[in-house]
């Protein structure tokens, strides 16, 4: 609603009003990791407020203290004016604040409406067709396009989207809060969202976006609230904002790391991908046309909003998931041959030298089996290599012992379950595994995500001694000073695209964030100005 | 009027299967897989035989409403306080449900036979009281005989479980626990409580279906070693009934149809011998697997187990 007369009107209805929300000096930490320290934020009465940050800089985690899920350490919450407690959903609900998480909460075998009534309970008698009726008439309030009968399991996931929307309206919710909606979506659908935000907008709802996307920012929101490591940067107008004045409010200033760094030497070819392209199980796309070399004796990073494509390319090159097109080729490093990578099998790769460590999204789920302990897990890329029916166990546990010592693993012994470590143990367990096995190319996804400084740089110096050895390393990260100062050079891919591959030691902060965020397909002119 | 002999005792057995599955389908709609089923109507039929050996010992001296009123109480109770012994350790401790399951059903098979044991030992009176079960104005030529109050009690049960499970709040909550408890913690419903009482409503209801095979259908002091089969049957009704009580009255009747056809095949000229005819009791099984394989290739979501069925809810699992 960029009409300026209805703007106007919209100011003096809403300046003697307290805020909608707003929170003051909320802090919350989880035991050493501080998530959130003393944010104030503001919330006005009919007005969409995003809140921009980087991965990890909180802005799931202070929403989530709003909606209850989450209990803040310190800090007050007040809803209109008034002091509030919130410390359960049920509660947020109290006060009219209903959020809409990432990951849907939905029954699939139910229909759009039972999804909606469920947990719901204000004395009246129980009867779907009422509660049909109801969803419908706020379904078309706002225009949603979807009919309450229909079952969730046969939606698309914008629709899914749509039920939540639906359920935290039926609650009578009067503030939304919605967690990276359009993460999920295709442009088309980001552009229907829009319009029921705006729409609701205009019915007075007020409304926080969480995102980290810069022109969906510009083209949605009335202001912007930065958030950086947990801390409120600044609360400014969307229209005096730009791109690069948001990224620089959102990457900061740089920060020194002093990591070591070699000059890469001997470097030759190792991995060549070429015009890789492929999509999720959704349909939508994850990989566009991706192009690049990785030496070895060099650190290639990977800077890129989280789910960019990142996990989908190093499955590509690991042979896990199947792209649509495109080409891998593999270089060996001892004779020259070029290997077509895609024409092989996971295990194929694997022996080729080609190693995948860490996704840590699943840290237990895709490199270890959790209740099994740490001799076991090794043994788990070796046994087939044995020559007898019955296992070796020696040679593993010489080197799970290797690993214990020489990463600090710090574990009662042997044969404790690798699930009952600490995440950075287990992280050093798989790193040490995978370079046991003397890679040629090493990938690592967010190897220090979670870990304290000095594991981190322990899981530093690994890389770099693989890296003195030859080996080509692909280092997923979400930390930019790290990538900074750990790599040679960085690829910046965004929504599945390369944009930009770039020499660490020259780059800084401000060229990388931009990269990450920005958008080949700006919004139309007309976007910000919406159906007015 | 050999047929309509057969399809009413077809109708009475099935009534066992039907209580038995009814309340394993409680039971599963909260996402719980109790394999104890066939222990659960061992003892609760225990508990019902003991409390008429009890009553019936001297004629049966006190009014036959109350008869079968006390022994339909201790029946729900033997089988409820399985049932919560079920839900303390599957939904409080979180144990491994087909273990624990298949525990209740070897404890509860073993307990009630050690019951049966001391009952005989005592003198078997509990099997004077088959005719209280019966309609009193039933005589020798009516058709209602051969099915007593029991029957039309399974039957009403099978039919208010399945609008209260498709029509209500609570079994919107409750179907909804056993989809996905994470969703249904979040909208602010008592997941272990909804797990507890499903649980021990679904015992006490499958208890039932022993007391009736026992002290109505078979009406004899052996029945009680046959029980437990009974309950494995009934295990095989949910899934042939897709999880629905009211295809589950008519399941039962295809499985006690099946069941008895062996015994009738003479009755009807057909010589069978006594190999066969226990080979076409394992019948139910058979058409249970068709109609498994058949929901597998169609693949339909609402003809599938509760999606959380067999998971324990761990609130910080998320």
């Amino acid at each position: 609603m960029t009409d300026p007369a209805e703007k106007t009107r919209d100011l003096t209805e809403n300046a003697n009003r307290p805020y909608a929300l707003e929170l003051k000096g909320v802090s919350k930490a989880f035991g050493s990791i501080q998530a959130n320290y003393k944010v104030d934020l503001q919330l006005k009465h009919g007005e969409i407020l995003a809140l921009l940050g980087e991965n990890g800089s909180g802005k799931t985690t202070l929403m989530n203290m709003v909606a209850g899920i989450y209990f803040p350490d310190e800090g007050q919450i007040f809803v209109d004016g008034e002091e509030v407690v919130i410390g359960s959903p049920r509660d947020a609900y109290k006060y009219k604040i209903g959020m809409i998480h990432q990951h849907f909460k939905l029954v699939d075998l139910f229909s759009a409406a039972e999804n909606v009534v469920l947990g719901v309970n204000d004395g009246s008698r129980y009867s779907i067709k009422e509660v049909n009726e109801r969803v419908r008439q706020i379904a078309d309030r706002y225009g949603f396009n979807i009919n309450p009968k229909d079952k969730i399991h046969e939606m698309s996931v914008s629709q899914k989207q749509t039920v939540e929307i639906l359920k935290v309206l039926y609650r009578g919710a009067e503030i939304l809060i919605l967690d990276e909606p359009t993460a999920v979506l295709t442009p088309q659908e980001t552009e229907v969202l829009f319009s029921v935000l705006r729409q609701m907008k205009a019915d007075g709802k007020s409304i926080v976006i969480i995102t980290h996307k810069l022109h969906e920012v510009l083209a949605i929101s009335d202001r912007v609230a930065v958030l950086r490591k947990g801390e409120h940067i600044a609360t400014v107008n969307t229209a005096e904002s730009t791109e690069s004045s948001l990224t620089e409010m959102m990457v900061g200033k740089k920060v020194s790391l002093n990591i070591d760094r070699t000059e890469p030497h001997d470097t030759a070819e190792r991995l060549v991908v070429k015009g890789l392209s492929g999509h999720n199980p959704e349909g939508l796309k994850v990989l566009d046309d991706v192009s690049f070399t990785a030496f070895g004796g060099e650190i290639l990073g990977i800077a890129g909003i989280a789910g960019s494509g990142q996990r989908e390319l190093l499955e590509a090159v690991a042979g896990i998931y199947s792209p649509d097109e495109g080409e891998i080729t593999y270089i060996e490093p001892k004779n020259g041959d070029r290997v077509n990578l895609r024409k092989k099998t996971p295990l194929q790769i694997r022996e080729l030298g080609v190693r995948l460590s860490f996704v840590p999204e699943d840290r237990l789920g895709m490199g270890l089996v959790g209740s099994m302990d740490i001799t076991d897990n090794v043994m788990l890329r070796s046994y087939r290599s044995g020559r007898t029916i019955l296992l070796n166990r020696n040679d593993p546990k010489k080197l799970a012992e290797d690993i214990v010592r020489d990463l600090e693993v710090a574990t009662p012994n042997l044969r404790t379950p690798v699930r009952r470590l600490s995440g950075g143990n287990v992280q050093k367990v798989l790193v040490g595994r995978e370079i046991a096995s003397a890679p040629s190319v090493l990938m690592a996804a967010y190897p220090v995500r979670g870990l304290d400084i000095n594991s981190s740089y322990a899981i530093y110096n690994l890389l770099n001694d693989q890296k003195e050895r030859g080996v080509a390393v692909i280092f997923v990260g979400e930390d930019l000073d790290v990538l900074i100062e750990l790599c040679d050079r960085i690829l910046v891919i965004n929504s599945g695209r390369v944009t930009g591959i770039v020499d660490a030691r020259t780059t800084d902060k401000e060229t990388v964030g931009f990269l990450m965020t920005k958008s080949d397909d700006r919004p139309k002119s007309d976007e910000r100005g919406g159906n007015s | 009027m050999i047929v309509f002999e057969f399809l009413l005792n077809a109708l009475a057995i099935g009534i066992t299967f039907l209580y038995g599955s009814m309340g394993e389908t409680i039971t599963e709609k909260a996402g719980h897989l109790n394999l104890g089923i066939p222990g659960i109507m061992s003892v609760g039929s225990a508990c019902g035989c003991a409390v008429l050996n009890v009553l019936c010992r001297d004629g049966c001296p006190v009014h036959p409403v109350l008869i079968v009123i006390l022994a339909l109480l201790a029946t729900l109770a033997g089988g409820a306080l399985m049932g919560l012994l079920y839900s303390f350790l599957a939904v409080s401790l979180r144990s491994n449900q087909n273990v624990t399951g298949l525990a209740m059903t070897i404890f509860g098979v073993g307990l009630a036979k050690f019951i049966f044991a001391k009952l005989e030992v005592d003198g078997v009176f509990y099997t004077r009281s088959t005719k209280y079960f019966r309609f009193p104005f039933a005589n020798t030529t009516s058709s209602l005989q051969y099915i007593g109050i029991l029957v039309f009690l399974g039957i009403a049960l099978a039919i208010v479980s399945s609008v209260v499970l498709s029509r209500t709040r609570v079994g919107l909550h409750l179907r909804a626990v056993g989809e996905s408890p994470a969703t249904a913690d979040a909208a602010g419903i008592n997941v272990t409580k909804y797990k507890y009482i499903a649980t021990i409503i679904g015992s006490a209801i499958a208890a039932l279906g022993g007391l009736f095979y026992i002290v109505d259908f078979q009406g004899s002091q052996e029945a009680y070693l046959t029980v437990e089969a009974m309950g494995w049957l009934s295990v095989a009704l949910v899934i042939f009934s897709t999880w629905r009580p009211y295809v589950s009255i008519f399941g039962s009747f295809v499985f006690g149809v099946l069941y008895i056809l062996g015994s009738y095949l003479p009755s009807f000229g057909l010589k069978v011998d006594m190999a066969t005819s226990n080979l076409i009791k394992t019948l139910p099984y058979v058409v249970t697997i068709i109609v498994l394989i058949i929901t597998s290739i169609r693949n339909r979501p609402e003809n599938q187990p509760p999606a959380s069925l067999g998971v324990s809810y761990f609130r910080e699992d998320r």
